[in-house]
Protein backbone atom coordinates (compact mmCIF):
# COMPACT_ATOMS: atom_id res chain seq x y z
CA UNK A 1 0.00 0.00 0.00
CA UNK A 2 2.76 2.46 0.87
CA UNK A 3 4.30 2.21 -2.58
CA UNK A 4 1.20 3.78 -4.03
CA UNK A 5 1.28 6.65 -1.54
CA UNK A 6 4.01 8.55 -3.23
CA UNK A 7 2.63 11.47 -5.22
CA UNK A 8 1.61 14.39 -3.07
CA UNK A 9 1.09 18.09 -3.47
CA UNK A 10 3.11 20.48 -1.30
CA UNK A 11 -0.10 21.95 0.14
CA UNK A 12 -1.75 20.21 3.05
CA UNK A 13 -4.36 22.02 5.05
CA UNK A 14 -4.73 25.74 5.56
CA UNK A 15 -7.32 27.21 7.93
CA UNK A 16 -7.63 30.95 8.23
CA UNK A 17 -9.71 32.92 10.73
CA UNK A 18 -12.28 30.10 10.90
CA UNK A 19 -15.47 30.89 12.79
CA UNK A 20 -18.27 28.35 13.31
CA UNK A 21 -21.42 29.31 15.14
CA UNK A 22 -24.47 27.25 16.06
CA UNK A 23 -27.11 29.86 16.72
CA UNK A 24 -25.70 32.06 19.47
CA UNK A 25 -23.02 29.55 20.44
CA UNK A 26 -19.56 30.05 18.97
CA UNK A 27 -17.95 26.64 18.60
CA UNK A 28 -14.84 27.84 16.77
CA UNK A 29 -13.57 31.36 17.22
CA UNK A 30 -11.17 32.83 14.63
CA UNK A 31 -8.92 29.80 14.41
CA UNK A 32 -5.96 29.76 12.02
CA UNK A 33 -3.40 27.01 11.43
CA UNK A 34 -1.70 24.97 8.73
CA UNK A 35 -0.85 21.28 8.46
CA UNK A 36 1.87 19.91 6.22
CA UNK A 37 2.04 16.78 4.07
CA UNK A 38 4.28 14.08 5.53
CA UNK A 39 3.48 15.10 9.11
CA UNK A 40 0.95 14.02 11.72
CA UNK A 41 -0.92 17.00 13.11
CA UNK A 42 -2.87 16.21 16.25
CA UNK A 43 -5.77 18.41 17.30
CA UNK A 44 -6.13 18.02 21.04
CA UNK A 45 -8.88 19.29 23.24
CA UNK A 46 -11.58 18.32 25.70
CA UNK A 47 -15.12 17.58 24.51
CA UNK A 48 -16.75 20.73 23.15
CA UNK A 49 -13.41 22.42 22.41
CA UNK A 50 -14.24 22.85 18.72
CA UNK A 51 -12.11 20.00 17.30
CA UNK A 52 -14.86 18.12 15.49
CA UNK A 53 -16.47 21.32 14.17
CA UNK A 54 -13.13 22.40 12.75
CA UNK A 55 -12.52 19.02 11.15
CA UNK A 56 -16.04 18.90 9.72
CA UNK A 57 -15.51 22.31 8.11
CA UNK A 58 -12.30 20.95 6.55
CA UNK A 59 -14.11 17.82 5.32
CA UNK A 60 -16.84 19.93 3.71
CA UNK A 61 -19.63 18.82 6.05
CA UNK A 62 -20.02 22.26 7.62
CA UNK A 63 -20.19 25.66 6.05
CA UNK A 64 -18.08 28.09 8.10
CA UNK A 65 -19.77 31.16 9.53
CA UNK A 66 -16.64 33.12 8.59
CA UNK A 67 -13.07 32.50 7.51
CA UNK A 68 -11.66 30.15 4.93
CA UNK A 69 -10.41 26.58 4.61
CA UNK A 70 -8.21 25.12 1.87
CA UNK A 71 -7.61 21.37 1.73
CA UNK A 72 -4.93 20.27 -0.75
CA UNK A 73 -5.40 23.73 -2.24
CA UNK A 74 -9.12 23.06 -2.81
CA UNK A 75 -12.25 24.62 -1.34
CA UNK A 76 -14.00 21.84 0.63
CA UNK A 77 -17.50 22.89 -0.45
CA UNK A 78 -17.03 24.38 -3.91
CA UNK A 79 -14.49 21.80 -5.09
CA UNK A 80 -15.86 18.88 -3.16
CA UNK A 81 -15.85 16.52 -6.12
CA UNK A 82 -12.10 16.84 -6.74
CA UNK A 83 -11.38 16.76 -3.02
CA UNK A 84 -13.44 13.65 -2.27
CA UNK A 85 -11.30 11.60 -4.67
CA UNK A 86 -8.16 12.17 -2.59
CA UNK A 87 -9.41 12.71 0.96
CA UNK A 88 -9.86 9.95 3.51
CA UNK A 89 -12.13 10.48 6.48
CA UNK A 90 -12.84 8.48 9.59
CA UNK A 91 -15.90 9.64 11.49
CA UNK A 92 -15.89 9.56 15.27
CA UNK A 93 -18.61 6.89 15.09
CA UNK A 94 -21.09 5.31 12.70
CA UNK A 95 -21.23 5.96 8.97
CA UNK A 96 -21.80 2.32 8.06
CA UNK A 97 -24.88 0.18 7.25
CA UNK A 98 -25.33 -2.14 10.27
CA UNK A 99 -26.22 -5.05 7.98
CA UNK A 100 -23.21 -4.60 5.66
CA UNK A 101 -20.43 -7.19 5.77
CA UNK A 102 -16.84 -6.08 6.31
CA UNK A 103 -15.42 -7.45 3.05
CA UNK A 104 -18.16 -6.21 0.77
CA UNK A 105 -18.16 -2.78 2.41
CA UNK A 106 -14.42 -2.33 1.88
CA UNK A 107 -14.88 -3.55 -1.70
CA UNK A 108 -17.70 -1.02 -2.21
CA UNK A 109 -15.58 1.88 -0.95
CA UNK A 110 -12.51 0.81 -2.97
CA UNK A 111 -14.75 0.78 -6.06
CA UNK A 112 -16.31 4.16 -5.20
CA UNK A 113 -12.89 5.82 -4.82
CA UNK A 114 -11.50 3.98 -7.84
CA UNK A 115 -7.89 4.61 -6.83
CA UNK A 116 -6.70 1.06 -7.35
CA UNK A 117 -6.64 -0.07 -3.72
CA UNK A 118 -7.16 -3.82 -3.43
CA UNK A 119 -9.99 -4.55 -1.01
CA UNK A 120 -8.69 -7.90 0.24
CA UNK A 121 -5.24 -6.44 0.93
CA UNK A 122 -6.81 -3.55 2.81
CA UNK A 123 -8.97 -5.86 4.95
CA UNK A 124 -5.83 -7.79 5.88
CA UNK A 125 -3.87 -4.57 6.51
CA UNK A 126 -6.35 -3.47 9.19
CA UNK A 127 -6.44 -6.96 10.69
CA UNK A 128 -10.06 -7.76 9.86
CA UNK A 129 -9.57 -10.79 7.60
CA UNK A 130 -11.04 -13.10 10.28
CA UNK A 131 -14.28 -11.09 10.32
CA UNK A 132 -14.47 -10.30 6.59
CA UNK A 133 -17.90 -11.92 6.28
CA UNK A 134 -19.24 -10.54 9.57
CA UNK A 135 -21.82 -7.77 9.56
CA UNK A 136 -20.93 -4.38 11.03
CA UNK A 137 -23.44 -4.71 13.85
CA UNK A 138 -21.66 -7.84 15.15
CA UNK A 139 -18.19 -6.27 15.30
CA UNK A 140 -16.53 -5.22 18.54
CA UNK A 141 -15.88 -1.52 19.17
CA UNK A 142 -12.25 -1.86 18.12
CA UNK A 143 -13.12 -3.76 14.94
CA UNK A 144 -15.64 -1.07 14.01
CA UNK A 145 -12.92 1.57 14.40
CA UNK A 146 -10.51 -0.42 12.24
CA UNK A 147 -13.19 -0.88 9.57
CA UNK A 148 -13.84 2.84 9.58
CA UNK A 149 -10.09 3.39 9.15
CA UNK A 150 -10.06 0.93 6.23
CA UNK A 151 -12.79 2.93 4.47
CA UNK A 152 -10.67 6.06 4.87
CA UNK A 153 -7.65 4.22 3.45
CA UNK A 154 -9.70 3.06 0.46
CA UNK A 155 -9.31 6.61 -0.87
CA UNK A 156 -5.52 6.19 -1.11
CA UNK A 157 -5.61 9.57 0.59
CA UNK A 158 -3.34 12.55 0.12
CA UNK A 159 -4.95 13.97 3.24
CA UNK A 160 -6.71 11.96 5.92
CA UNK A 161 -8.88 13.15 8.83
CA UNK A 162 -9.08 10.71 11.72
CA UNK A 163 -11.52 11.56 14.49
CA UNK A 164 -10.62 9.67 17.70
CA UNK A 165 -9.02 6.80 15.71
CA UNK A 166 -7.96 4.70 18.72
CA UNK A 167 -11.04 5.19 20.83
CA UNK A 168 -12.26 1.82 22.16
CA UNK A 169 -9.40 -0.13 20.58
CA UNK A 170 -7.31 -2.65 22.53
CA UNK A 171 -3.52 -2.44 22.87
CA UNK A 172 -2.71 -4.49 19.75
CA UNK A 173 -5.26 -2.61 17.74
CA UNK A 174 -3.75 0.70 18.85
CA UNK A 175 -0.31 -0.45 17.73
CA UNK A 176 -1.77 -1.33 14.34
CA UNK A 177 -3.50 2.04 13.96
CA UNK A 178 -0.31 3.86 14.97
CA UNK A 179 1.73 1.89 12.45
CA UNK A 180 -0.75 2.76 9.70
CA UNK A 181 -0.62 6.43 10.68
CA UNK A 182 3.19 6.36 10.51
CA UNK A 183 3.05 4.60 7.15
CA UNK A 184 0.72 7.28 5.78
CA UNK A 185 2.96 10.03 7.12
CA UNK A 186 6.12 8.43 5.73
CA UNK A 187 4.39 8.11 2.37
CA UNK A 188 3.81 11.88 2.35
CA UNK A 189 0.15 11.99 3.40
CA UNK A 190 -1.07 14.94 5.45
CA UNK A 191 -2.49 13.22 8.56
CA UNK A 192 -4.88 15.13 10.81
CA UNK A 193 -5.93 13.40 14.02
CA UNK A 194 -8.48 14.76 16.46
CA UNK A 195 -8.34 13.22 19.89
CA UNK A 196 -8.75 13.92 23.56
CA UNK A 197 -6.36 11.09 24.46
CA UNK A 198 -3.13 12.79 25.46
CA UNK A 199 -1.06 9.61 25.62
CA UNK A 200 -2.05 8.82 22.08
CA UNK A 201 -1.15 12.30 20.89
CA UNK A 202 2.24 12.00 22.56
CA UNK A 203 2.93 8.77 20.64
CA UNK A 204 1.94 9.85 17.14
CA UNK A 205 2.11 13.64 16.87
CA UNK A 206 4.65 15.64 14.92
CA UNK A 207 2.69 18.83 15.45
CA UNK A 208 0.09 19.57 18.10
CA UNK A 209 -2.75 22.08 18.24
CA UNK A 210 -4.45 22.45 21.59
CA UNK A 211 -8.04 23.61 21.35
CA UNK A 212 -9.96 25.01 24.26
CA UNK A 213 -13.39 26.66 24.11
CA UNK A 214 -13.17 27.24 20.37
CA UNK A 215 -9.69 28.74 20.40
CA UNK A 216 -6.21 27.39 19.79
CA UNK A 217 -4.40 27.93 23.08
CA UNK A 218 -1.09 26.44 21.93
CA UNK A 219 0.49 25.03 18.79
CA UNK A 220 3.86 23.65 17.80
CA UNK A 221 5.89 20.48 17.85
CA UNK A 222 5.78 18.31 20.95
CA UNK A 223 9.25 19.49 21.97
CA UNK A 224 8.28 23.12 21.52
CA UNK A 225 5.21 22.70 23.72
CA UNK A 226 7.17 20.96 26.44
CA UNK A 227 10.34 23.04 26.33
CA UNK A 228 11.21 25.23 29.32
CA UNK A 229 8.92 23.19 31.51
CA UNK A 230 11.23 20.85 33.41
CA UNK A 231 9.86 18.83 36.30
CA UNK A 232 10.57 16.00 38.70
CA UNK A 233 7.81 13.42 39.07
CA UNK A 234 7.35 10.90 41.85
CA UNK A 235 4.75 8.63 43.38
CA UNK A 236 3.83 8.26 47.02
CA UNK A 237 1.06 6.50 48.88
CA UNK A 238 1.97 8.35 52.09
CA UNK A 239 0.57 11.71 53.13
CA UNK A 240 2.91 14.35 51.66
CA UNK A 241 3.13 17.75 53.33
CA UNK A 242 3.33 19.81 50.12
CA UNK A 243 4.14 23.08 51.89
CA UNK A 244 7.02 21.59 53.87
CA UNK A 245 8.45 19.83 50.84
CA UNK A 246 8.13 22.95 48.65
CA UNK A 247 9.97 25.02 51.26
CA UNK A 248 12.73 22.41 51.57
CA UNK A 249 13.29 22.08 47.81
CA UNK A 250 12.74 25.73 46.89
CA UNK A 251 10.32 24.67 44.11
CA UNK A 252 6.55 24.29 44.07
CA UNK A 253 5.37 20.72 44.66
CA UNK A 254 1.91 19.78 43.38
CA UNK A 255 -0.21 16.67 43.50
CA UNK A 256 -1.24 15.95 39.87
CA UNK A 257 -3.24 12.77 40.39
CA UNK A 258 -3.91 10.29 43.18
CA UNK A 259 -0.46 9.29 44.57
CA UNK A 260 1.34 11.31 41.85
CA UNK A 261 3.32 14.49 42.53
CA UNK A 262 5.49 16.89 40.54
CA UNK A 263 8.19 19.33 41.49
CA UNK A 264 7.68 22.09 38.91
CA UNK A 265 10.48 24.03 37.25
CA UNK A 266 13.51 21.75 37.67
CA UNK A 267 14.95 18.37 36.73
CA UNK A 268 18.21 18.94 38.62
CA UNK A 269 19.75 15.79 40.18
CA UNK A 270 20.62 17.74 43.34
CA UNK A 271 16.95 18.45 43.94
CA UNK A 272 16.21 14.75 43.56
CA UNK A 273 18.75 14.04 46.30
CA UNK A 274 17.09 16.69 48.48
CA UNK A 275 13.73 15.06 47.79
CA UNK A 276 14.85 11.58 48.84
CA UNK A 277 16.56 13.02 51.97
CA UNK A 278 13.36 14.82 52.92
CA UNK A 279 11.31 11.66 52.38
CA UNK A 280 13.65 9.62 54.58
CA UNK A 281 13.66 12.27 57.32
CA UNK A 282 9.86 12.54 57.30
CA UNK A 283 9.21 8.80 56.98
CA UNK A 284 7.46 9.23 53.62
CA UNK A 285 7.62 6.40 51.07
CA UNK A 286 8.35 7.64 47.58
CA UNK A 287 9.08 5.81 44.31
CA UNK A 288 9.01 5.98 40.50
CA UNK A 289 11.09 9.13 40.54
CA UNK A 290 11.56 10.62 37.06
CA UNK A 291 12.79 13.92 35.72
CA UNK A 292 12.60 15.72 32.39
CA UNK A 293 10.30 17.81 30.24
CA UNK A 294 6.72 18.18 31.28
CA UNK A 295 4.42 15.49 29.93
CA UNK A 296 1.84 16.51 27.35
CA UNK A 297 -1.02 16.00 29.75
CA UNK A 298 0.57 18.43 32.21
CA UNK A 299 1.15 20.92 29.40
CA UNK A 300 -2.46 20.47 28.35
CA UNK A 301 -3.77 20.87 31.91
CA UNK A 302 -1.72 24.01 32.43
CA UNK A 303 -2.72 25.60 29.12
CA UNK A 304 -6.42 24.88 29.42
CA UNK A 305 -6.39 26.12 33.04
CA UNK A 306 -4.66 29.34 31.95
CA UNK A 307 -7.14 29.76 29.12
CA UNK A 308 -10.10 29.21 31.48
CA UNK A 309 -8.84 31.83 33.92
CA UNK B 1 -21.80 4.56 -14.53
CA UNK B 2 -19.56 2.24 -12.53
CA UNK B 3 -20.16 4.18 -9.30
CA UNK B 4 -23.91 4.09 -9.90
CA UNK B 5 -23.76 0.34 -10.44
CA UNK B 6 -21.71 -0.16 -7.26
CA UNK B 7 -24.14 1.88 -5.16
CA UNK B 8 -27.24 0.28 -6.72
CA UNK B 9 -25.84 -3.16 -5.91
CA UNK B 10 -25.25 -2.00 -2.32
CA UNK B 11 -28.80 -0.62 -2.00
CA UNK B 12 -30.31 -3.88 -3.26
CA UNK B 13 -28.02 -5.99 -1.08
CA UNK B 14 -28.97 -4.06 2.05
CA UNK B 15 -32.67 -4.35 1.14
CA UNK B 16 -32.42 -8.08 0.47
CA UNK B 17 -30.93 -8.62 3.95
CA UNK B 18 -33.73 -6.75 5.68
CA UNK B 19 -36.43 -9.26 6.54
CA UNK B 20 -38.90 -6.64 7.77
CA UNK B 21 -38.62 -4.67 4.55
CA UNK B 22 -39.12 -7.81 2.46
CA UNK B 23 -42.22 -8.65 4.48
CA UNK B 24 -43.52 -5.15 3.88
CA UNK B 25 -42.85 -4.88 0.17
CA UNK B 26 -43.55 -8.46 -0.91
CA UNK B 27 -45.04 -10.47 1.96
CA UNK B 28 -47.98 -8.25 2.93
CA UNK B 29 -49.20 -7.38 -0.61
CA UNK B 30 -49.01 -11.02 -1.72
CA UNK B 31 -50.66 -12.25 1.47
CA UNK B 32 -53.53 -9.76 1.16
CA UNK B 33 -54.03 -10.62 -2.51
CA UNK B 34 -53.98 -14.37 -1.82
CA UNK B 35 -56.26 -14.21 1.23
CA UNK B 36 -58.97 -11.84 -0.02
CA UNK B 37 -58.98 -13.36 -3.51
CA UNK B 38 -59.87 -16.73 -2.07
CA UNK B 39 -62.08 -15.78 0.88
CA UNK B 40 -65.35 -14.28 -0.26
CA UNK B 41 -65.90 -11.56 2.33
CA UNK B 42 -65.40 -8.39 0.27
CA UNK B 43 -68.40 -6.44 -1.08
CA UNK B 44 -67.05 -6.30 -4.64
CA UNK B 45 -70.42 -6.05 -6.43
CA UNK B 46 -70.25 -7.62 -9.91
CA UNK B 47 -66.43 -7.97 -9.98
CA UNK B 48 -64.51 -11.05 -8.91
CA UNK B 49 -62.48 -10.59 -5.73
CA UNK B 50 -59.15 -10.82 -7.49
CA UNK B 51 -60.16 -8.36 -10.25
CA UNK B 52 -61.21 -5.86 -7.59
CA UNK B 53 -58.12 -6.41 -5.44
CA UNK B 54 -55.26 -6.44 -7.95
CA UNK B 55 -55.22 -2.67 -8.77
CA UNK B 56 -55.41 -1.68 -5.10
CA UNK B 57 -52.74 -4.18 -4.08
CA UNK B 58 -50.38 -2.84 -6.78
CA UNK B 59 -51.04 0.65 -5.38
CA UNK B 60 -50.25 -0.73 -1.90
CA UNK B 61 -47.03 -2.30 -3.20
CA UNK B 62 -45.92 1.02 -4.71
CA UNK B 63 -46.69 2.78 -1.43
CA UNK B 64 -44.81 0.11 0.57
CA UNK B 65 -41.69 0.41 -1.55
CA UNK B 66 -41.54 4.08 -2.46
CA UNK B 67 -42.73 5.52 0.84
CA UNK B 68 -42.31 3.13 3.76
CA UNK B 69 -39.33 1.03 2.69
CA UNK B 70 -37.38 3.90 1.15
CA UNK B 71 -38.35 6.29 3.95
CA UNK B 72 -37.44 3.96 6.82
CA UNK B 73 -34.16 2.82 5.24
CA UNK B 74 -33.12 6.38 4.39
CA UNK B 75 -34.12 7.62 7.86
CA UNK B 76 -31.90 5.03 9.53
CA UNK B 77 -29.07 5.66 7.08
CA UNK B 78 -29.30 9.31 8.05
CA UNK B 79 -29.29 8.44 11.77
CA UNK B 80 -26.36 6.02 11.34
CA UNK B 81 -24.45 8.72 9.39
CA UNK B 82 -24.24 6.42 6.35
CA UNK B 83 -25.38 9.26 4.09
CA UNK B 84 -22.83 11.60 5.64
CA UNK B 85 -20.00 9.11 5.09
CA UNK B 86 -21.07 8.44 1.50
CA UNK B 87 -21.16 12.20 0.98
CA UNK B 88 -17.38 12.23 1.40
CA UNK B 89 -16.79 9.72 -1.42
CA UNK B 90 -16.73 10.48 -5.15
CA UNK B 91 -20.27 9.03 -5.42
CA UNK B 92 -21.98 12.43 -5.15
CA UNK B 93 -25.57 13.26 -4.28
CA UNK B 94 -27.10 12.88 -7.79
CA UNK B 95 -25.75 9.33 -8.18
CA UNK B 96 -26.82 8.38 -4.64
CA UNK B 97 -30.37 9.63 -5.30
CA UNK B 98 -30.42 7.90 -8.68
CA UNK B 99 -29.20 4.63 -7.13
CA UNK B 100 -32.01 4.81 -4.57
CA UNK B 101 -34.57 5.61 -7.30
CA UNK B 102 -33.37 2.69 -9.43
CA UNK B 103 -33.48 0.32 -6.47
CA UNK B 104 -37.13 1.35 -5.90
CA UNK B 105 -37.82 0.80 -9.60
CA UNK B 106 -36.22 -2.66 -9.60
CA UNK B 107 -38.28 -3.68 -6.56
CA UNK B 108 -41.49 -2.31 -8.11
CA UNK B 109 -40.92 -4.26 -11.33
CA UNK B 110 -40.44 -7.45 -9.28
CA UNK B 111 -43.54 -6.63 -7.22
CA UNK B 112 -45.76 -6.01 -10.26
CA UNK B 113 -44.57 -9.17 -12.04
CA UNK B 114 -45.18 -11.31 -8.94
CA UNK B 115 -48.55 -9.75 -8.10
CA UNK B 116 -49.88 -9.94 -11.67
CA UNK B 117 -48.67 -13.55 -11.96
CA UNK B 118 -50.31 -14.43 -8.65
CA UNK B 119 -53.55 -12.68 -9.64
CA UNK B 120 -53.52 -14.48 -12.99
CA UNK B 121 -53.14 -17.77 -11.13
CA UNK B 122 -56.24 -16.83 -9.09
CA UNK B 123 -58.18 -16.21 -12.31
CA UNK B 124 -57.81 -12.46 -12.81
CA UNK B 125 -58.95 -11.02 -16.13
CA UNK B 126 -56.00 -9.09 -17.53
CA UNK B 127 -57.39 -8.56 -21.03
CA UNK B 128 -57.99 -4.82 -20.61
CA UNK B 129 -54.60 -4.04 -19.03
CA UNK B 130 -53.26 -0.69 -20.32
CA UNK B 131 -49.49 -1.04 -19.97
CA UNK B 132 -48.63 2.58 -20.78
CA UNK B 133 -51.08 3.84 -18.18
CA UNK B 134 -49.72 1.30 -15.67
CA UNK B 135 -46.21 2.69 -16.15
CA UNK B 136 -47.50 6.28 -15.82
CA UNK B 137 -49.46 5.41 -12.66
CA UNK B 138 -46.47 3.68 -11.06
CA UNK B 139 -44.19 6.60 -11.99
CA UNK B 140 -46.53 9.24 -10.49
CA UNK B 141 -47.26 7.07 -7.46
CA UNK B 142 -43.55 6.54 -6.89
CA UNK B 143 -42.86 10.27 -7.10
CA UNK B 144 -45.69 11.06 -4.69
CA UNK B 145 -44.89 8.38 -2.12
CA UNK B 146 -41.11 8.77 -2.24
CA UNK B 147 -41.58 12.51 -1.70
CA UNK B 148 -43.68 11.86 1.39
CA UNK B 149 -41.32 9.17 2.68
CA UNK B 150 -38.20 11.29 2.22
CA UNK B 151 -39.85 14.36 3.77
CA UNK B 152 -40.40 12.38 6.98
CA UNK B 153 -37.02 10.60 6.78
CA UNK B 154 -35.19 13.86 6.24
CA UNK B 155 -36.39 15.45 9.45
CA UNK B 156 -37.37 12.83 12.02
CA UNK B 157 -35.11 10.68 14.18
CA UNK B 158 -34.76 7.06 13.01
CA UNK B 159 -37.21 5.49 15.47
CA UNK B 160 -39.77 8.31 15.23
CA UNK B 161 -39.57 8.14 11.45
CA UNK B 162 -40.16 4.37 11.58
CA UNK B 163 -43.30 4.82 13.66
CA UNK B 164 -44.56 7.72 11.50
CA UNK B 165 -44.06 5.84 8.22
CA UNK B 166 -45.87 2.75 9.53
CA UNK B 167 -48.74 4.80 10.95
CA UNK B 168 -49.17 6.67 7.66
CA UNK B 169 -49.04 3.37 5.76
CA UNK B 170 -51.84 1.96 7.89
CA UNK B 171 -54.02 5.08 7.52
CA UNK B 172 -53.54 5.18 3.74
CA UNK B 173 -54.23 1.45 3.51
CA UNK B 174 -57.51 1.88 5.38
CA UNK B 175 -58.86 5.04 3.74
CA UNK B 176 -57.44 4.52 0.23
CA UNK B 177 -59.97 1.92 -0.93
CA UNK B 178 -57.23 -0.64 -1.37
CA UNK B 179 -58.77 -3.79 0.11
CA UNK B 180 -62.42 -2.72 0.13
CA UNK B 181 -64.42 -0.37 -2.09
CA UNK B 182 -64.42 3.32 -1.12
CA UNK B 183 -68.17 3.57 -1.84
CA UNK B 184 -68.81 1.40 1.21
CA UNK B 185 -67.31 4.06 3.49
CA UNK B 186 -69.24 7.09 4.90
CA UNK B 187 -69.45 9.82 2.26
CA UNK B 188 -67.08 12.23 4.04
CA UNK B 189 -64.50 9.44 4.36
CA UNK B 190 -64.94 8.57 0.69
CA UNK B 191 -64.04 12.19 -0.15
CA UNK B 192 -60.99 12.03 2.14
CA UNK B 193 -59.99 8.68 0.66
CA UNK B 194 -60.17 9.91 -2.91
CA UNK B 195 -57.82 12.81 -2.29
CA UNK B 196 -55.17 10.73 -0.49
CA UNK B 197 -52.33 9.57 -2.73
CA UNK B 198 -53.19 5.92 -2.00
CA UNK B 199 -56.85 6.48 -2.92
CA UNK B 200 -55.94 8.38 -6.09
CA UNK B 201 -53.39 5.73 -7.13
CA UNK B 202 -55.86 2.90 -6.44
CA UNK B 203 -58.49 4.66 -8.59
CA UNK B 204 -56.00 5.18 -11.43
CA UNK B 205 -54.93 1.54 -11.15
CA UNK B 206 -58.55 0.38 -11.42
CA UNK B 207 -58.83 2.28 -14.72
CA UNK B 208 -55.54 0.68 -15.83
CA UNK B 209 -57.12 -2.77 -15.56
CA UNK B 210 -60.54 -1.77 -16.90
CA UNK B 211 -61.76 -1.44 -20.49
CA UNK B 212 -63.76 1.66 -19.59
CA UNK B 213 -62.71 4.61 -17.43
CA UNK B 214 -64.81 4.79 -14.27
CA UNK B 215 -63.00 7.63 -12.56
CA UNK B 216 -62.04 9.97 -15.44
CA UNK B 217 -58.99 12.21 -15.23
CA UNK B 218 -59.49 13.45 -11.67
CA UNK B 219 -57.51 10.74 -9.78
CA UNK B 220 -54.63 11.19 -12.23
CA UNK B 221 -54.68 14.96 -11.61
CA UNK B 222 -54.79 14.41 -7.83
CA UNK B 223 -51.88 12.00 -8.08
CA UNK B 224 -49.90 14.43 -10.23
CA UNK B 225 -50.57 17.14 -7.64
CA UNK B 226 -49.29 14.87 -4.85
CA UNK B 227 -46.21 14.00 -6.92
CA UNK B 228 -45.29 17.67 -7.36
CA UNK B 229 -46.08 18.77 -3.79
CA UNK B 230 -44.36 15.77 -2.18
CA UNK B 231 -41.19 16.14 -4.24
CA UNK B 232 -41.01 19.86 -3.47
CA UNK B 233 -41.56 19.08 0.19
CA UNK B 234 -38.75 16.48 0.18
CA UNK B 235 -36.44 18.93 -1.57
CA UNK B 236 -37.16 21.53 1.10
CA UNK B 237 -37.23 19.33 4.19
CA UNK B 238 -34.63 16.66 3.54
CA UNK B 239 -31.38 16.88 5.51
CA UNK B 240 -28.47 14.53 4.78
CA UNK B 241 -27.23 14.49 8.39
Amino acid sequence: MSSALNTYTSVGLSVSQLVIKYGDVTAVNHVSFTAQPGRVTVILGPNGAGKTSTIEACEGFLSPTAGSVQVLGLHPLLQRKQLNRQMGIMLQEGGIYPSARVGELVKQYCALYGNGVDADTLVTRVGLQAVATTTYRRLSGGEKQRLSLALALAALPKIIFLDEPTSGIDVNGRDLVRSIIRELRDGGCCVIVATHELDEAERIADDVLIFHRGNIVASGTLDELRSGREEIRFRSTSRVDLQSLSTTLGFTVEQTRQHEFTVAGTSDARVIVQLTDWAKANNVDIGDIGAGSQRLDDVFRRLTAESAS
Amino acid sequence: MKLLRVQLACELRVLARNGEQLLLILGIPMLLLSFFSNVDILPTADQSNVDFLLPGIIALAVMSTAMVSLGIATGFERSYLVLKRLGATPLGVPRLVLAKALSVLVVEIVQVILLVALAYAFGANLGALNLAKLVLAIALGTLAFSGIGLSLAGRLRGEVNLAAQNALYLVMLLVGGIVFPLQDLPSWLQWVGRITPSGALADVMRDVFSATSTYGASPLVILLGWAIVAQLSAFKLFRWN
